[in-house]
């Protein structure tokens, strides 16, 4: 029981650490997604067989990171520069125009959740809508760092 | 005669010299009779592949123009850089507000020499140092292919720029030193065919060397660090070195690129970001053979380091 309760506090503990620093936090994020979009895109692409399981996966951690990315803990004023954030000035600049961005993310993740993708074609329709979010958000709320 | 009449006389001499000399080194060049001839019949289909090669909507469309709408090119983006800021004109077919009045001739003049049918020079913001590549025949197809674009009445706002870059006839020297229609790259072994027409297609209607390679305090192209790299033209960021020197993509393979102007998509699945988002969906529209034509090039070009200088680290607090 002790040791449950020490492993509790530890975890509390790092949740409240990655979150003490939300450039980090939104980084590892970000990284999860493009895990997981990597785990299913060579089926998207017809590379590899199509499989169930390994979409809805894939999909449903897609959806869980969209549901995480709460702007106001993530992207709070103070972390517009730091670590190596590759954040652009202008998610603060249009706070409104990230959140609808972000917004829009999180509606086309859980859709493609509740689509339950059952054959390569309905896959790759529910792929394109989540995949295309990404270029999209990064078009204008994210600049590259030498 | 007294002496300061001399020395008046000749100094007003010397300043007509000057004045002359100015005159005659500034004056538009065109395309001469034997491009002229090349342009030939231009055909419509072929012309939209050199549309989205040469990325016309990504400027041209209105700012965040999505679908059809981009192909209605009334203008209106806006370039903001350290001699100003441009902004992209209506090329639609409106004859007054755009470009419907235009013969093939004063279409290849404007894209191929910067020069616009009043024979004035046009700024490089318009890449035609780029476009100054192209076959005079890919040029025809793409006035077809423009032609059966729509009409969009309404002018786009001036340039705004700051002296001496708000004197366009100064363009004229510019040009002289800068604008050359020949390959940036030799190859010293012969190169595939592949690897020409990915030369073709990136050097010419392409103009990725407009971002990607570093500038000098004359806004000219260093072209010994071709695609190495470069200090955003806008903002803080950076465009990065694409060449497979340290830094660049040295790590992707052919296939990798390819994949990544197809999709948008990184090796590690990444994805494509600022201006390039627009890019990356033109290349999309492109044939695989030319993704894959574009991509041994930029495996067969020469490795440099990165053309911008390294990040400031700032301390974290």
């Amino acid at each position: 029981m002790k040791r449950l309760v020490l492993a509790l506090s530890a975890l509390a503990l790092a949740g409240t650490a990655a979150f003490a620093d939300p450039i980090a936090e939104r980084q590892a994020i970000m990284k999860a997604n493009g895990k997981a979009l990597k785990s299913i895109a060579g089926i998207a692409k017809g590379a590899e067989p199509f499989d169930a399981d390994v979409v809805m996966a894939a999909l449903k951690t897609l959806n869980d990171d969209a549901q995480k990315i709460d702007v106001a803990k993530l992207f709070p004023e103070g972390t517009e520069t730091g670590g190596d954030t590759t954040a652009s000035p202008k998610i603060w600049e249009d706070m409104e125009g990230f959140q609808k961005a972000v917004e829009k993310f999180r509606t086309d993740t859980a859709a493609a959740v509740a689509a339950s993708p059952a054959d390569l074609d309905a896959f790759k329709a529910e792929f394109g809508k989540v995949s295309q979010n990404c270029g999209s958000c990064h078009e204008t709320f994210r600049i590259k760092k030498g | 005669m007294g002496i300061v009449a001399r020395l008046a006389i000749g100094a007003v001499a010397v300043c007509a010299v000057g004045a002359g000399a100015f005159w005659a080194l500034t004056a538009p060049v065109r395309l001469d009779d034997v491009a002229l001839a090349a342009l030939g019949q231009g055909d419509a289909t072929r012309g939209e592949r050199m549309f989205w090669a040469a990325g016309c909507a990504s400027c041209h469309a209105r700012p965040k123009a999505e679908g059809d709408a981009k192909l209605e090119l009334a203008g209106g983006v806006e370039l903001k850089t350290g001699f100003g800021t441009f902004v992209a004109p209506n090329i639609s077919q409106d004859p007054r507000d755009g470009i419907g009045a235009w013969s093939v001739e004063d279409f290849a003049n404007a894209v191929m020499r910067g020069v616009s049918p009043e024979g004035e020079h046009l700024y490089p913001a318009f890449p035609y140092t780029s476009y100054a590549r192209m076959k005079p025949s890919d040029v025809a197809d793409l006035y077809a292919y423009m032609k059966t674009l729509p009409a969009v009445a309404g002018r786009a706002p001036e340039h705004s720029l700051s002296f001496p870059f708000n004197v366009r006839r100064g363009l004229g020297l510019w040009k002289h030193l800068y604008l050359s229609d020949g390959p940036v790259i030799a190859f010293d072994d012969p190169p595939t065919d592949a690897v020409l027409r990915g030369r073709y297609l990136a050097e010419g209607p392409g103009h990725c060397g407009e971002c990607h390679t570093p500038r000098e305090m004359t806004g000219a192209a260093k072209t010994a660090q071709w695609l190495a790299g470069a200090a955003a033209a806008e903002g803080d960021g950076i465009v990065p070195n694409i060449t497979a020197g340290e830094g660049g993509i040295g790590d992707w393979s052919q296939d990798d690129i390819v994949n990544y102007l197809e999709t948008g998509f990184t090796p590690d699945y990444d994805s494509v970001g600022g201006t390039m988002v627009e890019v990356q969906r033109n290349m999309e529209r492109l044939t695989q053979e030319d993704r894959e034509a574009i991509a041994a090039y930029l495996k067969a070009i020469p490795p440099h380091p990165n053309g911008y200088p390294p990040r400031q680290q700032k301390p974290s607090s």
